[in-house]
Formats: C-alpha cells, sequence, structure tokens
C-alpha cells in the first residue's frame, strides 16, 4: 500500500548556518533508513511559497495569482511517497520524519490504479 | 414452548456473550466489517430459527461461528467474480482454524477488534461508537439514542470509520510492543468515556444510558482478561465497579442528585465493592502506578467509610497529589482542593481553589464556582456562597445539576447545616 507524507512546517521560521545544517543532517539520515528498509518511492523537498504561483481557469478564462492556495500556518515543504504494509506502519515511518518534532506529518494514503 | 423459550433465552445470552467473538473472528477471515457484521446478524436469526428444534449446541460460540463463516462464504460465492479472491483467502484463514472451531485465537481476535475500533487515527466518537457497535453488538439505533444524536448521523458516523479502517488500512492486529502503552491507553479512554457517558446521564434517556455503564463494565472486564498483566486496565476495571457500587444511591426518588456526602450508604452495593477493592490490590502488586488505579484508589477510599466523617481525607488528599503529578489537569487539583478542604479544614481548601480560579484554566467548569460556593458556606461566609453559586448555576450542564444548585443557594437562607 502506497502513502503519502505531506511535510508541513512553518516555513517562517529561520535557523542559524549550524541548526539548518543540523537538520539537513536529520533528513538526510531519515531518508537513507527509508531507502535502506526499500520503502521510499519518491520524495520531493519543495521551496518556499514565496515562490509559489496559484492557477485556476473559471470560465474558460486563466487566473493567476501569486502565492499558495490558502495562507495558513504551515506549509507543505516536501513530501514522500512510501510502499508499506498498512497505516500503522506509515505512522511508524511518519513518525521518524524529523519535521514530526517541529511541525507535522499528514498521512494519506494513494489512489490505487 | 418451554422448549422454545429456553432456546430463544439461549440465543440472548449467546448474543450478549458472543456477539463480538463472532464479529471479531469474521473480520479477520474476511477482513469485510460490513459483511462480518451482516453475518453475525445472519448467525443469530439462523440460530433462533434452529435451536428450538435441534437444541443448543455445546459450543454456542462455535455453532455461531461456523454458520457466520459459511454465511460469509456463501455470499462471497453469489457476489460478483471480483470477489473470488476475497473468498480464497476466507477459505485459506478458515482452514488454518482448528476444525472443531476451537476457540484458539478468538480472544486475540477481540483484543484485536478493541485495538482497531479505538485506533487513534479514528476520532474518538468514532471510536466509541464502532466499539459498542462491533464488540458490544448495540444496534446503530440503539447507538444514536445513547448518544442522543439522529440515527442518520451515527449511521454516517459509524460508515465513515469502516472506510478509513478498510481505505486507509488501519491493521487488524494487537499493536507492536513499543507502541502497546499508548494504544492502551486510548482504548482504557474509550471504555472509560463510555461508562462516563452513562454514568453522568440521570434524566431522559436514562435506561438506555444505564446500559452504557454496563456494557462499560463487560467490555473493561474483557480488557481485564484479555491483558491480565496490564495494572491499568485491571485499575479502570475496579474504578468503574467502585463508581457503580453507588449508582443506586446517587438519585434519590425524586429523581434529584445526592451528594457523596449524603449518600444512604446501606444503597452501596458491598459485593461489586468487594469485587473492585480485590481487582485494585491485584493491579496494585504489580507496582506500576498509573491514573485508574489511583482514581480508583481514591473511589476505594470513599467505599470503605462505613460513613462520611470517617472517610479518609488525609490518604485522598495524597492520592489527588500523586494523580496531580502523573495526570496533571485542572479537575485533578480542584478534586486534591477538596480533599485538602476535608483534611485541614475549608479555609485551606478555598485558599488552592482561588489558586485555581485565578489561573482560569477552568473558567466555564460549573464545579469551580460550585466548589467555592460549598467552601464560602461551609466557612459562614453566606453572601459570598450565594455569587458563587449563582456563578455556578450559570454553568451548570444538566437540570438536575441546576436544581441541585438551586437547592443548595435556597438552604443558604435558613439555618446552617454545619
Amino acid at each position: 500500500m502506497r502513502y503519502a507524507l505531506l511535510v508541513c512546517v512553518d516555513e517562517r521560521v529561520e535557523l542559524s548556518e549550524a541548526d539548518a545544517e543540523r537538520r539537513f543532517a536529520e533528513f538526510s539520515d531519515f531518508q537513507d533508513d527509508l531507502r535502506s528498509r526499500g520503502v521510499l518511492l519518491a520524495r520531493e523537498r519543495l521551496r518556499p511559497t514565496s515562490l509559489a504561483t496559484t492557477v485556476s481557469t473559471r470560465g474558460g478564462d486563466l487566473v493567476v495569482a501569486d502565492g499558495p492556495f490558502a495562507e495558513t500556518k504551515e506549509q507543505i515543504a516536501g513530501f514522500y511517497i512510501i510502499e508499506c504494509a498498512d497505516l500503522d506502519d506509515a505512522i511508524d515511518i511518519a513518525s521518524r520524519n524529523p519535521a514530526a518534532a517541529y511541525g507535522t506529518v499528514e498521512v494519506r494514503p494513494v489512489w490505487e490504479v | 414452548m418451554g422448549g422454545l423459550a429456553a432456546a430463544q433465552a439461549a440465543v440472548a445470552d449467546a448474543f450478549r456473550a458472543d456477539w463480538g467473538r463472532v464479529v471479531a473472528y469474521l473480520i479477520r477471515v474476511t477482513g469485510n466489517w460490513d459483511l462480518a457484521e451482516e453475518c453475525a446478524q445472519d448467525a443469530f436469526e439462523r440460530a433462533l430459527q434452529r435451536w428450538p428444534d435441534d437444541g443448543v449446541p455445546s459450543s454456542p460460540s462455535a455453532w455461531l461461528k461456523t454458520t457466520a463463516r459459511n454465511r460469509a462464504l456463501d455470499r462471497l460465492r453469489r457476489a460478483s467474480v471480483g470477489d473470488a479472491k476475497q473468498r480464497e483467502i476466507v477459505m485459506l484463514r478458515a482452514s488454518e482454524e482448528a476444525d472443531d472451531g476451537g476457540d484458539s485465537g478468538i480472544e486475540d481476535d477481540q483484543l484485536r477488534l478493541m485495538f482497531t475500533c479505538c485506533h487513534p487515527a479514528l476520532p474518538i466518537e468514532a471510536q466509541v461508537a464502532l466499539t459498542l457497535r462491533t464488540l458490544a453488538g448495540l444496534s446503530t439505533p440503539e447507538i444514536a439514542h445513547a448518544f442522543l444524536v439522529p440515527p442518520e448521523t451515527m449511521a454516517k458516523r459509524l460508515t465513515r470509520a469502516k472506510h478509513k479502517i478498510t481505505e486507509a488500512r488501519i491493521p487488524y492486529r494487537v499493536p507492536a510492543a513499543h507502541h502497546l502503552g499508548e494504544r492502551l491507553r486510548a482504548v482504557l479512554v474509550v471504555i472509560y468515556a463510555l461508562f462516563n457517558e452513562g454514568y453522568g446521564a440521570s434524566t431522559g434517556a436514562h435506561l438506555i444510558r444505564t446500559d452504557l455503564c454496563s456494557e462499560a463494565i463487560r467490555l473493561g472486564r474483557l480488557l481485564a482478561e484479555l491483558m491480565p498483566d496490564e495494572p491499568e486496565a485491571l485499575g479502570l476495571l475496579s474504578l468503574m465497579l467502585l463508581h457503580n457500587s453507588r449508582r443506586a444511591a446517587r438519585i434519590d426518588q425524586h429523581g434529584e442528585l445526592v451528594t457523596l456526602e449524603d449518600q444512604n450508604r446501606g444503597r452501596w452495593d458491598s459485593a461489586a465493592i468487594a469485587e473492585a477493592t480485590r481487582i485494585l490490590d491485584r493491579a496494585v502488586r504489580r507496582r506500576q502506578p498509573g491514573p485508574y488505579q489511583l482514581q480508583a484508589a481514591i473511589a476505594a477510599c470513599h467505599a470503605h467509610a462505613p460513613h462520611a466523617a470517617a472517610t479518609d481525607w488525609d490518604e485522598i488528599t495524597i492520592l489527588y497529589q500523586r494523580l496531580s503529578e502523573i495526570a496533571p489537569s485542572p479537575v485533578v487539583l480542584l478534586n486534591h482542593a477538596v480533599a485538602v478542604a476535608m483534611a485541614r479544614g475549608a479555609a485551606a481548601g478555598l485558599a488552592l481553589v482561588d489558586q485555581l480560579q485565578e489561573a482560569g484554566s477552568l473558567a466555564d467548569y460549573y464545579l469551580l464556582p460550585a466548589t467555592r460556593a460549598d467552601l464560602l458556606r461551609r466557612m459562614a461566609r453566606n453572601p459570598e456562597a450565594a455569587i458563587a453559586y449563582q456563578r455556578a448555576l450559570d454553568l451548570a450542564p444538566t437540570d438536575t445539576e441546576r436544581r441541585f444548585l438551586l437547592r443548595r443557594l435556597q438552604e443558604l437562607d435558613g439555618p446552617a447545616r454545619d
């Protein structure tokens, strides 16, 4: 079964260089762990919402706007697609993501085709 | 006709004793919650038809399991080809069972069901409802009635929960050892919520809600049997039995609330108190204290006092102190303040209550002003007590509580009680 782990954090928080490096290392360890278990299907880290553009079409008109689709305290900073047995396994993996300690990780099943 | 009545009674007994077993087993072998419920229902209906003629089987639960499993196979056989795979799975899993319908694994099934119903990925209301439906066998309208929501709302809640279990694949198993502690706490929360839902009710749907208390105790017993080494499971069972032992004395003949202090202790259920005490002793011997054991110990202090004045308030103060250390909450602190007032005088208690009031975390909780009012009354500070009673009246959640507070408020004008 495939799950998406959506990593949500407050992107306004700025880290010192040392903290940023430490955090980068934590995420690397997390990824290495997923790879070694053979559960990682995909992962991407997203750049901040200040670079986001929202697109919609209404009645044939294209609407392009600056920013994310919703203003929320936490924004999606990245995601993983993992393959595991069940929700408990997915929760277990999500709880090990470094962001779980300061943000949240949303676990969503992926449609199977 | 005697045979018919006896067979019907046997089916009713089996329903109470075995519904959860049959459903739990069928969920494991079919992986389909709706099919499991429907086929369990079918099996009990079939028992009603067959048992009067064939006699009650030697193991009703094995008969019901087998009948329900065959029914599930039948249904899958007649369903579309797409279900062929599921049918194979059912046959495979069923053949792994001892063919004499042996009970091996059944208890584990119920434990699995309990943990899945009480999975933290489900909303708490759904956890409670699903537990009542699948383990206790209450119908959806009965559950809706008990929680005072329309049946359609309850049906939707149950459907949504089962949908999530299937589609997000919430596993059907007892959690791994390193998660067992937190997951067990979630199960205890659901059972205790169920109990309190029944215990807190004193008006309206009274009878059904009394049933909720019995169901909670039944589930508590089951959990204590399944996990005999978990002191908190024993603690919760003991706590519920102790509360429940006072149920008859808690409401007077006019349906009015009677405080612990004023209850007729002769109406307490002494057999239940004795059983609860034995269970608590067993739990405490494991030397792993927890919030339910401590609350049960407090309830036991009350239960063992022959009259209100003989209550060991020093011990209760200590127990609340420990409870506030391991499970800190403003409500526990309020209860601690009451115990201090009883042990060391109203003024000492009032000082603690005032601290809580200043902290503001119980701003909308009627028992805070009600407690203040009671302490002020004991200190003969009647005008202040009246203001506090008025505040409590504004916040009280049910009519029974409002009537109680109103009586106390009116008594302030009369001669002092203490």
